[in-house]
Protein backbone atom coordinates (compact mmCIF):
# COMPACT_ATOMS: atom_id res chain seq x y z
CA UNK A 1 0.00 0.00 0.00
CA UNK A 2 1.24 3.17 -0.62
CA UNK A 3 2.63 5.67 2.00
CA UNK A 4 0.36 8.24 1.27
CA UNK A 5 -2.17 6.18 1.79
CA UNK A 6 -1.05 4.68 5.16
CA UNK A 7 -0.71 7.91 6.73
CA UNK A 8 -3.49 10.04 7.92
CA UNK A 9 -5.44 11.77 5.59
CA UNK A 10 -5.33 16.02 5.69
CA UNK A 11 -8.35 17.70 6.49
CA UNK A 12 -8.70 19.10 2.91
CA UNK A 13 -8.82 15.32 1.35
CA UNK A 14 -11.64 14.30 3.86
CA UNK A 15 -13.61 17.80 3.81
CA UNK A 16 -14.05 17.33 -0.39
CA UNK A 17 -14.80 13.70 -0.08
CA UNK A 18 -17.20 14.42 1.99
CA UNK A 19 -18.74 16.76 -0.20
CA UNK A 20 -18.47 14.41 -3.03
CA UNK A 21 -20.41 11.55 -0.94
CA UNK A 22 -22.76 14.40 -0.69
CA UNK A 23 -23.10 15.28 -4.56
CA UNK A 24 -23.10 11.23 -5.02
CA UNK A 25 -25.97 10.93 -2.88
CA UNK A 26 -28.05 13.80 -4.29
CA UNK A 27 -27.50 12.12 -7.87
CA UNK A 28 -28.97 8.86 -6.35
CA UNK A 29 -31.96 11.01 -5.58
CA UNK A 30 -31.36 10.85 -1.72
CA UNK A 31 -30.06 13.13 0.46
CA UNK A 32 -27.19 12.72 2.88
CA UNK A 33 -28.09 12.33 6.92
CA UNK A 34 -26.87 9.35 8.41
CA UNK A 35 -29.45 9.56 12.00
CA UNK A 36 -32.09 8.54 10.36
CA UNK A 37 -30.81 5.31 10.33
CA UNK A 38 -31.33 5.29 14.07
CA UNK A 39 -35.30 5.57 13.08
CA UNK A 40 -35.40 3.32 10.54
CA UNK A 41 -33.60 0.65 12.93
CA UNK A 42 -36.32 1.18 15.48
CA UNK A 43 -39.15 0.72 13.15
CA UNK A 44 -37.58 -2.60 11.71
CA UNK A 45 -36.99 -4.16 15.67
CA UNK A 46 -40.97 -3.27 15.66
CA UNK A 47 -41.74 -0.18 17.65
CA UNK A 48 -43.97 0.90 14.80
CA UNK A 49 -46.60 -1.40 16.87
CA UNK A 50 -45.86 1.03 19.91
CA UNK A 51 -45.28 4.10 18.56
CA UNK A 52 -46.50 6.21 16.00
CA UNK A 53 -43.74 8.39 15.30
CA UNK A 54 -42.19 4.91 13.99
CA UNK A 55 -45.10 4.09 11.53
CA UNK A 56 -43.63 4.65 8.32
CA UNK A 57 -42.64 2.74 4.90
CA UNK A 58 -38.81 1.63 6.65
CA UNK A 59 -38.64 -0.09 2.60
CA UNK A 60 -37.71 3.47 1.64
CA UNK A 61 -35.25 3.91 3.93
CA UNK A 62 -33.29 0.59 3.13
CA UNK A 63 -30.70 2.67 0.70
CA UNK A 64 -29.24 4.21 3.88
CA UNK A 65 -29.09 1.10 5.98
CA UNK A 66 -26.78 -0.34 3.23
CA UNK A 67 -25.42 2.97 3.34
CA UNK A 68 -24.62 2.57 7.11
CA UNK A 69 -23.40 -1.09 6.32
CA UNK A 70 -20.59 0.28 3.92
CA UNK A 71 -19.55 2.73 6.61
CA UNK A 72 -18.80 0.14 9.20
CA UNK A 73 -17.17 -2.16 6.23
CA UNK A 74 -14.84 1.17 5.26
CA UNK A 75 -13.68 1.54 8.88
CA UNK A 76 -12.87 -2.22 9.36
CA UNK A 77 -10.58 -1.77 6.21
CA UNK A 78 -9.53 1.86 7.15
CA UNK A 79 -8.00 0.05 10.94
CA UNK A 80 -7.15 -3.25 9.31
CA UNK A 81 -5.50 -2.98 5.47
CA UNK A 82 -5.45 1.28 5.28
CA UNK A 83 -3.33 2.10 8.45
CA UNK A 84 0.19 1.10 10.04
CA UNK A 85 -0.37 -1.47 12.87
CA UNK A 86 1.54 1.32 15.48
CA UNK A 87 -0.85 4.12 14.32
CA UNK A 88 -1.39 6.90 16.50
CA UNK A 89 -3.50 10.16 16.52
CA UNK A 90 -1.34 13.20 15.88
CA UNK A 91 -3.23 15.16 18.64
CA UNK A 92 -1.70 18.71 19.57
CA UNK A 93 0.30 18.90 22.20
CA UNK A 94 -2.11 21.12 24.33
CA UNK A 95 -4.89 18.38 24.18
CA UNK A 96 -2.68 15.83 25.25
CA UNK A 97 -1.58 18.01 28.14
CA UNK A 98 -5.17 18.47 28.87
CA UNK A 99 -6.41 14.98 28.41
CA UNK A 100 -3.42 13.57 30.88
CA UNK A 101 -4.79 16.22 33.86
CA UNK A 102 -8.04 14.64 33.42
CA UNK A 103 -6.27 11.39 34.11
CA UNK A 104 -6.16 10.35 30.30
CA UNK A 105 -2.94 8.60 29.03
CA UNK A 106 -0.98 9.81 25.84
CA UNK A 107 -2.93 8.52 23.11
CA UNK A 108 -2.03 5.14 22.35
CA UNK A 109 -4.79 4.20 19.13
CA UNK A 110 -7.56 5.79 17.01
CA UNK A 111 -9.48 6.45 20.68
CA UNK A 112 -8.81 5.51 24.25
CA UNK A 113 -9.54 1.99 24.05
CA UNK A 114 -9.96 1.32 27.66
CA UNK A 115 -13.06 3.26 27.35
CA UNK A 116 -14.52 2.36 24.17
CA UNK A 117 -12.80 -0.85 23.59
CA UNK A 118 -13.94 -4.08 24.82
CA UNK A 119 -12.07 -3.17 28.60
CA UNK A 120 -14.72 -1.19 29.09
CA UNK A 121 -17.54 -3.49 29.45
CA UNK A 122 -15.53 -4.28 32.50
CA UNK A 123 -16.42 -1.58 34.74
CA UNK A 124 -19.86 0.03 36.19
CA UNK A 125 -18.28 3.54 34.73
CA UNK A 126 -17.62 2.37 31.31
CA UNK A 127 -21.17 0.76 31.34
CA UNK A 128 -22.68 4.20 32.06
CA UNK A 129 -20.24 6.50 29.84
CA UNK A 130 -21.21 4.01 26.59
CA UNK A 131 -24.33 4.19 27.14
CA UNK A 132 -25.87 7.94 28.21
CA UNK A 133 -23.66 9.04 25.46
CA UNK A 134 -25.43 7.01 22.96
CA UNK A 135 -28.88 7.81 24.26
CA UNK A 136 -27.96 11.56 24.30
CA UNK A 137 -26.93 11.29 20.66
CA UNK A 138 -29.97 9.21 19.61
CA UNK A 139 -32.47 11.23 21.42
CA UNK A 140 -30.77 14.57 20.34
CA UNK A 141 -30.42 13.98 16.90
CA UNK A 142 -34.16 13.20 16.39
CA UNK A 143 -35.04 15.99 18.46
CA UNK A 144 -33.24 18.26 16.55
CA UNK A 145 -34.02 16.64 13.36
CA UNK A 146 -30.87 15.56 11.99
CA UNK A 147 -27.02 14.72 12.83
CA UNK A 148 -23.50 16.45 11.82
CA UNK A 149 -24.52 15.16 8.13
CA UNK A 150 -27.95 16.18 8.22
CA UNK A 151 -27.52 19.60 9.51
CA UNK A 152 -24.30 20.88 9.82
CA UNK A 153 -23.32 19.10 6.30
CA UNK A 154 -26.42 19.00 4.23
CA UNK A 155 -28.40 22.21 5.91
CA UNK A 156 -25.86 24.24 6.31
CA UNK A 157 -25.10 23.47 2.86
CA UNK A 158 -28.40 24.49 1.66
CA UNK A 159 -28.35 27.88 3.85
CA UNK A 160 -31.06 26.69 6.03
CA UNK A 161 -31.27 28.80 9.39
CA UNK A 162 -32.96 26.32 11.46
CA UNK A 163 -29.44 24.09 10.92
CA UNK A 164 -27.23 26.24 12.15
CA UNK A 165 -29.41 27.06 14.98
CA UNK A 166 -28.79 23.18 15.35
CA UNK A 167 -24.72 23.36 15.19
CA UNK A 168 -24.83 26.19 17.75
CA UNK A 169 -26.58 23.89 19.98
CA UNK A 170 -24.39 21.14 19.03
CA UNK A 171 -21.31 23.67 20.05
CA UNK A 172 -23.12 24.10 23.54
CA UNK A 173 -23.79 20.73 24.48
CA UNK A 174 -20.29 19.82 23.17
CA UNK A 175 -18.56 22.52 24.96
CA UNK A 176 -20.49 22.20 28.60
CA UNK A 177 -19.49 18.50 28.35
CA UNK A 178 -15.88 19.01 27.33
CA UNK A 179 -14.74 21.60 29.90
CA UNK A 180 -17.77 21.44 32.62
CA UNK A 181 -18.80 17.69 33.31
CA UNK A 182 -15.56 16.18 32.00
CA UNK A 183 -13.91 17.23 35.43
CA UNK A 184 -16.31 16.30 37.08
CA UNK A 185 -16.67 12.40 35.59
CA UNK A 186 -12.84 11.94 34.95
CA UNK B 1 -27.41 -5.03 -6.89
CA UNK B 2 -29.29 -1.23 -6.64
CA UNK B 3 -28.04 -1.17 -3.51
CA UNK B 4 -24.16 -1.93 -4.58
CA UNK B 5 -23.52 1.62 -4.83
CA UNK B 6 -24.97 2.66 -1.72
CA UNK B 7 -22.81 0.07 0.09
CA UNK B 8 -19.47 1.25 -1.81
CA UNK B 9 -20.50 5.08 -0.69
CA UNK B 10 -20.61 4.16 2.69
CA UNK B 11 -17.80 2.38 2.53
CA UNK B 12 -15.83 5.61 1.19
CA UNK B 13 -17.45 7.97 3.89
CA UNK B 14 -16.28 5.03 6.76
CA UNK B 15 -12.50 4.78 5.12
CA UNK B 16 -12.61 9.12 4.78
CA UNK B 17 -14.10 9.10 8.62
CA UNK B 18 -11.35 6.77 9.90
CA UNK B 19 -8.57 8.19 7.93
CA UNK B 20 -8.90 11.69 8.62
CA UNK B 21 -9.57 10.67 12.28
CA UNK B 22 -12.98 12.11 12.10
CA UNK B 23 -14.35 9.37 13.92
CA UNK B 24 -10.87 10.00 16.89
CA UNK B 25 -13.10 10.35 20.03
CA UNK B 26 -9.17 12.34 20.53
CA UNK B 27 -9.84 14.71 17.44
CA UNK B 28 -13.45 15.88 18.82
CA UNK B 29 -11.49 16.46 21.99
CA UNK B 30 -9.44 18.41 20.25
CA UNK B 31 -11.70 20.13 18.31
CA UNK B 32 -14.69 21.36 21.62
CA UNK B 33 -10.95 22.67 22.89
CA UNK B 34 -10.42 24.51 20.31
CA UNK B 35 -6.92 23.15 20.15
CA UNK B 36 -6.60 22.37 16.54
CA UNK B 37 -7.79 23.58 12.90
CA UNK B 38 -7.92 20.08 11.96
CA UNK B 39 -12.05 19.26 12.53
CA UNK B 40 -12.89 23.02 11.48
CA UNK B 41 -11.25 22.05 8.23
CA UNK B 42 -12.80 19.17 7.62
CA UNK B 43 -16.61 20.35 8.41
CA UNK B 44 -15.76 23.73 7.06
CA UNK B 45 -14.37 22.38 3.38
CA UNK B 46 -17.36 20.39 3.08
CA UNK B 47 -19.73 23.19 3.66
CA UNK B 48 -17.62 25.41 1.63
CA UNK B 49 -17.88 23.48 -1.40
CA UNK B 50 -21.41 21.76 -0.27
CA UNK B 51 -23.15 25.62 -1.01
CA UNK B 52 -21.81 26.39 -4.67
CA UNK B 53 -23.12 22.81 -5.28
CA UNK B 54 -26.18 22.94 -3.73
CA UNK B 55 -26.90 26.25 -5.42
CA UNK B 56 -25.65 25.07 -9.14
CA UNK B 57 -28.36 22.31 -8.53
CA UNK B 58 -31.15 24.13 -7.45
CA UNK B 59 -30.52 26.92 -10.14
CA UNK B 60 -29.88 24.29 -12.86
CA UNK B 61 -33.10 22.11 -11.80
CA UNK B 62 -30.32 19.39 -11.83
CA UNK B 63 -31.92 15.97 -12.44
CA UNK B 64 -30.90 12.63 -10.83
CA UNK B 65 -30.03 9.44 -12.23
CA UNK B 66 -33.91 8.55 -12.57
CA UNK B 67 -34.65 11.76 -14.60
CA UNK B 68 -36.49 13.30 -11.03
CA UNK B 69 -35.55 16.46 -10.16
CA UNK B 70 -33.12 16.79 -6.96
CA UNK B 71 -35.38 18.50 -4.51
CA UNK B 72 -34.35 20.32 -1.28
CA UNK B 73 -36.89 20.65 1.52
CA UNK B 74 -36.57 23.58 3.46
CA UNK B 75 -36.74 23.10 7.06
CA UNK B 76 -39.41 24.63 9.69
CA UNK B 77 -37.47 26.93 11.70
CA UNK B 78 -37.96 26.90 15.35
CA UNK B 79 -36.43 27.39 18.26
CA UNK B 80 -36.50 24.79 20.91
CA UNK B 81 -36.61 22.12 18.39
CA UNK B 82 -33.26 22.89 17.30
CA UNK B 83 -31.38 24.44 19.90
CA UNK B 84 -32.54 21.67 22.84
CA UNK B 85 -32.53 18.77 20.49
CA UNK B 86 -29.02 20.19 19.40
CA UNK B 87 -27.70 20.51 22.73
CA UNK B 88 -28.78 17.38 23.75
CA UNK B 89 -27.05 16.22 20.86
CA UNK B 90 -23.57 17.73 21.41
CA UNK B 91 -23.71 16.54 25.24
CA UNK B 92 -23.68 13.00 23.76
CA UNK B 93 -21.33 13.83 20.60
CA UNK B 94 -18.62 15.03 23.44
CA UNK B 95 -19.35 12.25 25.81
CA UNK B 96 -19.57 9.11 23.54
CA UNK B 97 -16.38 11.11 20.72
CA UNK B 98 -18.71 10.16 17.76
CA UNK B 99 -21.50 11.28 15.92
CA UNK B 100 -23.79 8.49 14.35
CA UNK B 101 -21.56 7.86 11.52
CA UNK B 102 -18.64 7.51 13.21
CA UNK B 103 -20.44 5.40 16.00
CA UNK B 104 -20.49 3.05 13.34
CA UNK B 105 -17.00 3.59 11.78
CA UNK B 106 -15.62 2.60 15.34
CA UNK B 107 -17.82 -0.44 15.49
CA UNK B 108 -16.44 -1.59 12.46
CA UNK B 109 -12.69 -0.59 13.07
CA UNK B 110 -12.88 -3.35 16.06
CA UNK B 111 -13.92 -0.41 19.18
CA UNK B 112 -16.44 -2.72 20.35
CA UNK B 113 -17.76 -0.98 23.35
CA UNK B 114 -19.38 1.90 20.52
CA UNK B 115 -21.70 -1.29 20.00
CA UNK B 116 -23.26 -0.08 23.56
CA UNK B 117 -23.38 3.49 22.34
CA UNK B 118 -24.84 2.15 19.16
CA UNK B 119 -27.87 0.46 21.17
CA UNK B 120 -28.38 3.05 23.41
CA UNK B 121 -28.47 5.44 20.28
CA UNK B 122 -31.27 3.51 19.17
CA UNK B 123 -33.08 3.51 22.22
CA UNK B 124 -32.61 7.29 22.60
CA UNK B 125 -34.42 7.45 19.03
CA UNK B 126 -37.32 5.15 20.16
CA UNK B 127 -37.46 7.42 23.40
CA UNK B 128 -37.88 10.32 21.15
CA UNK B 129 -40.18 8.98 19.32
CA UNK B 130 -42.32 7.71 22.43
CA UNK B 131 -42.79 10.95 24.15
CA UNK B 132 -42.42 13.77 21.16
CA UNK B 133 -45.64 14.77 22.27
CA UNK B 134 -44.78 16.71 25.22
CA UNK B 135 -41.58 18.19 23.92
CA UNK B 136 -41.41 21.25 22.57
CA UNK B 137 -41.28 22.05 19.23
Amino acid sequence: MPDWILQPWPWYVSGALIALIMLALLLFGKSFGFSSNLRTLCTMCGADRYVPFFQFDWKKQSWNVFFLLGTGIGGWLAANYLSTPDYVVALSASTIEDLSQLGFENPNGFVPSEHFGIEALQTAKGWIVLAVGGFLVGFGARYAGGCTSGHAISGISNLQPASLLAVVGFFIGGLAMTHFIFPLIY
Amino acid sequence: MKHLKFILAGMLFGVIMFKSEAASWYRIQEMFRFQSFHMYGIIGLAVAVGIPMTWTIKKRQIRDVTGSPIVFSDKKWSVPRYLIGGIIFGLGWALSGACPGPIVVNIGAGFLGYIVVLAFAVLGTFTYGAIRNKLPH
